[in-house]
């Protein structure tokens, strides 16, 4: 859903090729939101947590990829919420618990969360969790900072610049002037709040090619959330219409 | 560091080997990049694909161990080419100096340099001397054609490093060897600079010291050395480190690198007498020639009032070394292992986790009456009574816990790895009863001393009679607090009289009585300055009748744009950004590469504009001043006859190799490293059971041995168990998969690890045999996570074998086996 936030619209502005692995953003983010640690174990990889959890808002991706150069290439890629312009999450949202901000953020409102999930099967990057309590969490690019005219935690503290916060646009052309040649999540769903610099192609990283909201979702915001906000409760409703639009609902793993 | 953090941005050519820049230093990645925007290379040699090699733009692997086979290579390949700087190398260094004619080395003697004890495990360096005239003045030959010249015998030596066989003993692939060869040894033109960013892969080997002196000669060679974007560059991987050894925390060394006086420097006049370098050269500021002016300066420092002429100023007290005693880490625990010592202060530091050969370490610790842990946390070494193998009923040791206070908890200076001294903030109050370090000692000054006083004892001088002067008193005579800016003052120095400088007539004052003395020039050998370290003298001055501390500042100019920021904080020596910066001009005092202007000479102004210079003198072809003031002779050593193993670096293999030969030579180790010979001291080269070459390294999640940053849980979550880095074939041979629990283990101990299975390693091709290679972090501990689910450190593993020259030990290559746990 394009909203007038677009004209001034910020973002982050990841640079893979920069990324040295170090994940001081990780730590960062853990840092600024204060959520608790997760219980892991070593499964053979630098990665951990293992993916994106209630308690783990960005974490770098590693991956090992054949190159006839090297032995191998190594890539490091930060991931984390896309904060889409067009939001399957906060379109089906039936309580108003994810929003978007003024810059463009797709932040959420813990206390009006009703745990219904459906945000979770709405996300084409498999982003949004749910914490101990059954509410939602994911990465809201440090809301409360970026409005107080500060960077999002992960970008100040990223010490080679592959984590950029800015005017969107300008954060785009400067990428195109420095010979970036793809950049991820220019146009996709209207446009992302994170856009990622590339000179290569994106599906080397691992990124989604062609993202799009499940048409289900399109359903949902169009024809049964406004009957469910009129006649019924929000979570019952929620489910009746989870079952109606996406199907059964299906329990996700929660390391917390 | 010669050079900065910053300056790294200024380079053409990076060669990050010996270190991984990437996870453990992760700020110097900035400035790596923004060379590499404006075009510049980045290699990376290392035993593993590293993160670092993940954006460098040429990596080639070599085996754990072989440095110098690889560096020496690269010393062939810039003289066989013509690479290198020949202006440079004639005026700067000892290219030309004429070697006397009975110098031999490995070229002649299979492997050795004349000179060698096999009995002694020594060399009689008589040999390794220059040749002189009537004078005493080095004979020269700036032609550098004469066959006893340096560069003929540097030419020599590594006429014997062809490309194909260091490609043999490193296991490098030829090609990415030439490449590294032919991409660094670019930026020997004027215009071209390359730089060197080492860390503990080049450092703990039994030649690490030979392994920088490879890299200095290549440099040197390239004329790299004085340059922006040049140097030789140790990555210091503790904020702190470049400050603990300058304040002299190793045995060997007093406060700015003063030697530590042994039995045989009776007094203070022999002690410099036989301390000072001299030289005939002509032009050689020979600096050192100043140790009287900064030993005196320090004594006055430590005894104060007490310290007068007719005492030598209190030299008798300071603690002396038995002539030829080695008293650093590897020696202390092998004495404690015999009983030698009642007890043990370990401050800040977790021997149990981080000392080579930790069984040993840990076993040691048993003989002890008591051990006091000074640290933020209880860890593996207050601990050790309680590890694994140990039976609390048999030992016998007393231990105490001082709680200190970390670093965000108290003021103070650190100095970082380009020699900066930046002032710190307190930025909240010491949690329970922790204490900053200072405080404690004070606690326990005044203790020992009230002691002292009222029981006598033994040699009570030195502690009764130091100058404390560090804060408010009580009734008692008690420091109550440390007030830590008088400690940075001291350190600095005060003029402890009106001091004048007689050549003037009438006598012009320098210094008023009480003042801190501006510059460590002005420092006295007659008791009139103090100075607790000559290096820090600038860094806490007068400046129009107020105390300036200097570290302090945060000026945020760069007028040359090479990141220079000579107003932000302070560097030793006085503010001087980059050392041996005289070398970055030509004869006339004009930048070799006028992009890079350091350092320029003025002709008008008869001044230097840019950096502090190295020396005040003029331009070379106007005065003669040679630009390596620290060097007895002016000038840098391709040639350094100061080191145990030789004059010119030359490859050994490690104490532990796979292999029954080396390739060089019929001399397979470091023909003088100390071999300890006991039962806890095994080490075991081509056995069957110890198959792989292992190597320890560290990760951006974890410091150290981990103390601090595995108690921290949200950094335990990145990286919560050790574990052991393997290639798929050797994990095919083996029958692993990736994250099986394995078994690591060497002839000195094993340790659990989670097994990460990874094209990142590959097996090497050494002299037509397959060698694997491993490695494994060293962060970890039984102690804590508390269910002991990270294991136990890498460094049960290693061997305690050191240096030759520093007795650092060789955690960086050695033998193991993997088994499936």
């Amino acid at each position: 859903m394009a909203n007038d936030t677009s004209k001034n619209r910020k973002a982050i502005l990841v640079t893979p090729e920069a990324c040295i692995g170090c994940r001081a953003c990780q730590v960062a983010c853990k840092s600024w939101n204060q959520l608790p640690a997760i219980k892991t174990t070593n499964n053979g990889t630098y990665q951990n947590p293992p993916d994106l959890a209630s308690a783990a808002y960005n974490i770098i991706q590693y991956s090992e990829v054949p190159f006839k150069e090297n032995l191998v290439r190594w890539l490091f890629l930060s991931r984390r919420c896309m904060h889409c312009e067009d939001a399957g999450c906060v379109t089906i949202c039936p309580s108003g618990a994810l929003y978007k901000t003024a810059e463009g953020a797709v932040a959420f409102d813990r206390d009006k969360c009703i745990g219904c999930k459906l945000c979770v099967t709405a996300c084409p990057f498999d982003v949004p969790r749910y914490d101990g309590e059954g509410k939602v969490t994911k990465c809201h690019l440090c809301f409360d900072r970026i409005a107080n005219g500060m960077d999002p935690a992960c970008v100040k503290t990223c010490p080679t610049g592959a984590l950029k916060y800015g005017d969107r646009a300008e954060l785009i052309d400067t990428a195109k002037k420095e010979g970036y040649t793809t950049l991820y999540g220019e146009n996709d769903l209207h446009g992302l709040g994170s856009v990622y610099a590339f000179k290569e192609e994106p599906k080397l990283y691992g990124m989604k090619e062609n993202p799009a909201i499940p048409s289900s979702v399109v359903f949902w915001h169009n024809y049964l959330k406004p009957l469910s906000l009129i006649g019924l409760g929000g979570v019952v409703a929620a489910a009746a219409v989870h079952y109606l639009a996406i199907g059964p609902h299906k329990e996700k793993e929660e390391e917390v | 560091m010669t050079n900065h953090w910053i300056d790294l941005k200024n380079a053409d050519v990076i060669l990050a080997m010996g270190g991984n820049p990437a996870s453990n230093h992760p700020i110097s990645m900035k400035w790596i990049m923004r060379a590499q925007e404006k075009g510049a290379k980045l290699i990376c040699v290392d035993p593993r694909f590293s993160q670092t090699a993940a954006k460098a733009d040429l990596y080639a692997p070599l085996r754990s161990g072989t440095d110098i086979a690889f560096l020496g290579g690269m010393i062939r390949y810039i003289l066989e080419n013509n690479l290198y700087f020949k202006e440079y190398i004639v005026n700067y260094t000892n290219a030309s100096f004429l070697v006397n004619p009975d110098f031999k080395g490995p070229a002649d003697l299979d492997g050795l340099y004349s000179g060698y004890n096999e009995e002694k495990r020594k060399y009689d360096k008589s040999s390794w001397s220059f040749q002189k005239d009537e004078e005493g003045i080095v004979l020269k030959d700036p032609s550098l054609e004469d066959p006893n010249c340096v560069f003929q015998l540097l030419r020599k030596q590594y006429d014997r490093y062809l490309p194909e066989k260091v490609s043999n003993i490193t296991g490098t692939p030829l090609d990415k060897l030439l490449e590294v060869y032919k991409v660094y040894g670019s930026t020997g033109t004027p215009d071209r600079v390359g730089t060197e960013c080492y860390a503990m892969g080049w450092t703990q080997h039994t030649v690490g010291t030979q392994n920088i002196r490879a890299m200095a000669i290549i440099q040197l060679l390239l004329g790299n050395v004085g340059m922006p974007g040049g140097g030789v560059n140790a990555l210091r991987g503790e904020s702190n480190v470049q400050g603990s050894t300058d304040y002299g925390i190793l045995f060997h060394i007093l406060p700015g690198y003063l030697p530590t006086p042994n039995a045989s420097l009776v007094d203070l006049a022999t002690y410099i007498d036989k301390t000072t370098p001299k030289t005939k050269e002509k032009g050689s500021l020979n600096w050192w020639s100043n140790r009287g002016k900064y030993i005196t300066s320090y004594l006055k420092a430590v005894y104060g009032e007490a310290a007068t002429k007719e005492n030598d100023f209190g030299y008798p007290w300071l603690p002396k070394l038995d002539v030829g005693v080695n008293a650093s880490w590897l020696m202390i625990f092998d004495k404690m292992l015999k009983g030698d010592f009642d007890g043990f202060f370990a401050w800040g530091q977790n021997p149990a986790c981080s000392g080579a050969n930790s069984n040993k370490t840990r076993v040691a610790m048993t003989k002890l009456k008591w051990l006091v842990n000074v640290n933020l946390f209880d860890n593996e070494t207050a601990s050790f009574w309680r590890g694994p193998g140990m039976n609390p009923k048999d030992i016998q040791t007393e231990v105490f816990m001082l709680p200190c206070c970390s670093f965000l908890e108290k003021e103070g200076s650190i100095t970082n790895s380009g020699r900066m001294g930046q002032w710190r903030y307190k930025a909240v109050d010491p949690i329970g009863q922790s204490m900053p370090d200072g405080e404690i000692i004070n606690d326990l000054y005044f203790k020992v001393r009230e002691l002292y006083r009222q029981e006598g004892g033994a040699n009570p001088d030195p502690i009764v009679n130091l100058s404390w002067e560090y804060g408010d008193k009580d009734a008692a005579g008690k420091v109550k607090h440390i007030d830590i800016h008088a400690v940075a003052k001291e350190i600095n120095g005060y003029y402890l009289e009106d001091v004048y400088d007689n050549k003037a007539t009438p006598p012009k004052l320098v210094g008023k009585k009480g003042d801190l003395v501006g510059s460590f020039a002005l420092l006295r050998d007659d008791g009139s300055t103090s100075s607790g370290n000559w290096l820090y003298c600038n860094s806490y001055v007068t400046k129009e009748g107020k105390p300036v501390n200097m570290m302090a500042r945060r000026g945020k100019d760069d007028p040359t744009g090479l990141g220079l920021f000579s107003g932000w904080a302070w560097t030793w020596p006085v503010n001087r950004r980059i050392i041996y910066n005289r070398a970055s001009v030509d004869l006339q005092g004009q930048p070799w590469d006028p992009k890079r202007p350091l350092l320029k000479w003025d002709a008008e102004s008869k001044k230097w504009l840019g950096d502090v210079p190295d020396g005040g003198a003029p331009p070379m072809g106007i005065s003669g001043g040679l630009p390596f003031i620290m060097k007895p002779d002016g000038i840098a050593s391709i040639f350094g006859p100061g080191l145990a193993e030789g004059p010119f670096p030359e490859h050994y293999e490690a104490l532990e190799c796979p292999l029954e030969v080396n390739s060089m030579s019929k001399q397979r180790i470091n023909p003088t490293i100390l071999i300890f010979g006991d039962e806890m001291d095994a080490f075991f080269s081509c056995d069957l059971r110890y198959p792989f070459v292992c190597t320890t390294y560290r990760v951006s999640e974890h410091w150290q041995t981990g103390c601090m940053t595995r108690h921290c849980s949200w950094l335990l979550e990145m990286q919560p168990q050790n574990f052991v880095e393997l290639s798929f074939e050797l994990a095919k041979e083996l029958g692993l998969n990736n994250g099986d629990t394995v078994v690591v283990s060497s002839g000195r101990g094993e340790v659990k690890a989670v097994a990460m299975v990874s094209e990142r390693f590959k097996p090497f091709r050494i002299e037509n045999s397959t060698v694997h290679q491993v490695g494994l972090p060293w962060h970890f501990g039984w102690q804590f996570p508390e269910d002991g689910s990270g294991y136990d450190s890498a460094n049960l593993l290693t061997p305690n074998v050191g240096d030759a020259n520093t007795m650092i030990p060789e955690s960086k290559a050695f033998m193991v086996n993997v088994r499936k746990a």
